[in-house]
């Protein structure tokens, strides 16, 4: 039980011991961020199995009783979080080691790196509303210093805009927050929750539902807040763009997002319809801007758009076989598509360029590069047998078990047009002759190629996880967790005792 | 000494020698007495690293930066972080993160009575001090450019 | 009720100060503004009426004080206003060397 801090404490002391240690031993960043994300994972899968078995586990910082301290919550929605993202954050620490050979000052890389996952990780388990925000700013101003990292001019552009909106986006939040404390006079979620659900109806309550879904709405990139992303994640390193893409989008925007709605706010209606019209807007637009895209990662960008919409129309279809298909996508996602960010770093690496019409036929020069973009690839686009394809036809039979058959149509048309949109990159970068530049492109180095290698073979057997026996602590309990709605408060508050 | 050349006039310089320890010495105070009065570690960090600042807009860079130069800034800062970490962890020996586990807690108005709190007001100063004069450092060092750039 | 008001009105400046000025620095003045405005809505959400400042003294009875409570998370937020500031300055910075403008009309290179 005593383990919960560890999830903030080991990648903060990472972060602070780097500046001090990393200057004078060259390997020092490289080899600590390893160790530490490696015993994140191993902590996090404990945390599942511990959920599974003892239920909600709370925790008291510094031994003060919530309401008053702020009280560390572990239940299964937040287990699953955990999961997805120490197991994307150790693959990209594990691909980090070579391909940051391409900048210099690796030791702000890293400190950086471990304090981003320190404020995602604190998000995830906090339960506490304010303790919440900071983590939030903690995480998303690592981000903006990570998106300027290589200091060119598109790198800087990028990043400016991305923090202003950023910043905007937070501010909005915090005055929900203070609203909403203004309201309830506690900071605690579970305690919160109860004195909401007996003063239901206030015209408040609409006011800051409607600012937190526009400040989390930008942090999830959900259109019309998505402007920031397809000049943030491409201008990122490689590594970094997996971590944007795949994690913090979906730690800062989706799950706060459920937190607040569900087990806060109580889920009403007329919320679940909103997520859903955004949802289908996202994924609409996100796949028609991703077409014409020449960039391969602003390609990747507006297809993470889109598919951040499959999650939200999910998650607002609001029937449990609809949560679990959104949960399922999250999960599914963050992993194909990191590794297709991290593919793109490894055509960068070998060629240096991101330009999808100057490549050729580097299937030949890099085998393990297109083999396991080929199976990212096709699961982005639904094909069985891959992760991608199961979860999008939970989605759909979600939808059509609902009487939604417009949005099910919608959801198989952006499938087939995504498939045509990798059709394209798979057919430029890969297929076809290899270019006279490229006839000495090498394979990347060893630890890029187990990093690609470990995500493909998570894409190729991530059906598995829709197994009884598997999905029981894991997709399934987050999805009863979620389901709880404000029952969240009950089951914390007997936790008091 | 070479007094004019670098910084400003020689009035600013006298005022500052005699005002920069004072400064220093408030910020001192307003952390050690964080739990008694307003401030605490944010405020008497920020004040403190004006007073370091102070000393470089009226001497120029050289002489701030012996006082306190970037590497020795950011060791201090990262200390300051290690600080407030390890007495977080040292509170699982009272059976809890952060607990407050140091004797003589718990009496009113006196300066030693608030168990880890002036500890941790310490820490976050030293972070909070060094953290904005290494920022200020690097954004003048930063406007070094060449005049007229296409 | 007014000095909400009159606190929602900063907020707007400051948005508008974001959307509308074209120089970089004038919109860092702007976010400070509205980050400013929000910090000031948050602090008086604490008032009690007739409160006093939530400071205990040693010859004193206890008497009605405001809120302690929203100063504390203020405090935060104005560190966490300020590290987003220098980031915003130092990127502000480099991008004058690299594109020799602060117009934001001028940096305008990733598009479509």
């Amino acid at each position: 039980m005593n383990i919960t801090p560890l999830f903030i404490v080991l990648p903060l002391g990472g972060a602070f011991l780097t500046p001090l240690l990393g200057k004078r031993w060259k390997y020092f960043p490289g080899a600590a961020c390893n160790i530490i994300t490696f015993c994140m994972l191993c902590l996090s899968i404990a945390a599942v199995a511990m959920v599974y078995r003892y239920g909600i586990i709370m925790y008291r910082v510094g031994g003060w009783m919530p309401p008053v301290g702020i009280a560390l919550v572990l239940d299964s929605l937040s287990a699953f979080m955990l999961v997805t993202v120490n197991l994307v954050a150790f693959i990209v620490a594990v691909y980090s080691i070579d391909y940051m050979k391409m900048y210099t000052a690796r030791w702000n890389f890293y400190t950086l790196f471990l304090l981003m996952i320190a404020g995602m990780n604190g998000m995830i388990i906090t339960g506490d509303l304010f303790n919440l925000f900071v983590f939030l700013e903690i995480a998303s101003i690592a981000s903006y210093a990570l998106v300027a990292f290589g200091t060119e001019q598109e790198e800087l552009e990028a990043a400016f805009k991305y923090a202003v909106m950023g910043s905007l986006a937070s501010s909005l939040i915090l005055l929900g927050i203070a609203l909403l404390y203004g309201f309830t006079s506690t900071l605690n979620m579970a305690d919160m929750a109860q004195i909401i659900a007996g003063r239901r109806g206030s015209q408040l309550l609409l006011f800051v539902s409607g600012l937190f879904i526009m400040g989390f709405g930008l942090k999830t990139a959900l259109i019309p807040f998505h402007a920031w992303l397809p000049d943030a994640h491409p201008s990122a390193p490689a590594p970094i763009s997996a971590m944007l893409s795949g994690v913090l989008i979906k730690t800062l925007g989706i799950y706060s997002l459920m937190r607040i709605f569900f087990s806060i706010l109580g889920m009403t209606d007329a919320v679940l319809n909103i997520l859903l019209a955004l949802g289908a807007v996202s994924m609409a637009i996100g796949v028609f801007l991703a077409i014409g895209q020449w960039d391969f990662k602003r390609l990747l960008a507006y297809h993470s758009i889109s598919q951040v919409g499959y999650v939200m129309l999910g998650i607002g279809l609001g029937t449990p076989l609809g949560i679990l298909g959104g949960l399922f996508h999250l999960f599914n996602h963050s992993i194909f598509k990191s590794l297709l960010f991290l593919n793109s770093g490894a055509v960068v690496y070998a060629t240096g360029t991101r330009d999808l019409r100057l490549m050729g036929g580097l299937k030949e020069r890099m085998p393990v590069t297109a083999a396991t973009s080929f199976i990212a690839s096709m699961s982005i686009s639904g094909v069985p047998p891959f992760n991608g394809f199961w979860s999008k036809l939970v989605i759909i039979v979600a939808c059509v078990q609902g009487g939604r058959y417009g949005y099910a149509f919608l959801a198989a048309l952006v499938s087939l047009i995504t498939l045509a949109s990798f059709m394209k990159v798979q057919r430029y970068a890969f297929y076809g002759r290899l270019g006279e530049k490229w006839r000495h492109a090498a394979e990347v180095p060893f630890s890029m190629r187990f990093a690609m290698i470990v995500m493909a073979a998570a894409c190729l057997f991530g059906g598995a996880l829709l197994l009884p026996s598997i999905s029981a602590p894991f997709l399934k309990g987050a999805e009863e967790a979620l389901l709880l709605g404000t029952g969240y408060a009950g089951r914390v508050m007997e936790n008091l005792k | 000494m070479d007094e004019t050349a670098h910084g400003m006039t020689i009035i600013v310089k006298t005022v500052t020698r005699l005002t920069v320890g004072l400064i220093l010495l408030f910020g001192i105070y307003i952390v050690l007495h964080g739990h008694l009065t307003p401030g605490g570690g944010f405020a008497g960090g920020v004040i403190i690293a004006l007073s370091f600042v102070h000393l470089m807009l009226a001497f120029g860079k050289g002489v701030a930066l012996k006082k306190l130069s970037r590497p020795m800034a950011s060791c201090i800062e990262s200390a300051g972080g290690l600080m407030f970490l390890a007495i977080a962890l040292l509170g699982y020996t009272g059976g809890w993160f952060f607990f407050n586990y140091l004797t003589g807690r718990g009496q009113p108005f006196r300066i030693f009575s608030a168990g880890i709190i002036p500890l941790c007001n310490i820490a976050i100063s030293l972070k909070v001090g060094a953290g904005l004069f290494a920022v200020f450092m690097a954004l003048v060092f930063l406007g070094v450019w060449e005049g007229d750039k296409k | 009720m007014t000095v909400y008001l009159l606190c929602l009105i900063l907020f707007l400046i400051g948005v508008y100060c974001i959307l509308i000025k074209r120089n970089l620095i004038k919109i860092i003045i702007g976010l400070g503004i509205m980050e400013y405005g929000l910090f000031l809505f948050f602090v008086l959400v604490g008032y009690r009426m007739r409160g006093r400042a939530p400071i205990l003294e040693p010859d004193q009875i206890i008497a009605d004080m405001v809120d302690p409570l929203p100063q504390a998370l203020v405090l935060t937020a104005i560190v966490i206003g300020l590290a987003t500031t220098a980031l915003l300055a130092t990127l502000a910075m480099r991008l004058y060397e690299k594109y020799g403008t602060f117009d934001i009309t001028q940096i305008r290179k990733l598009r479509g």
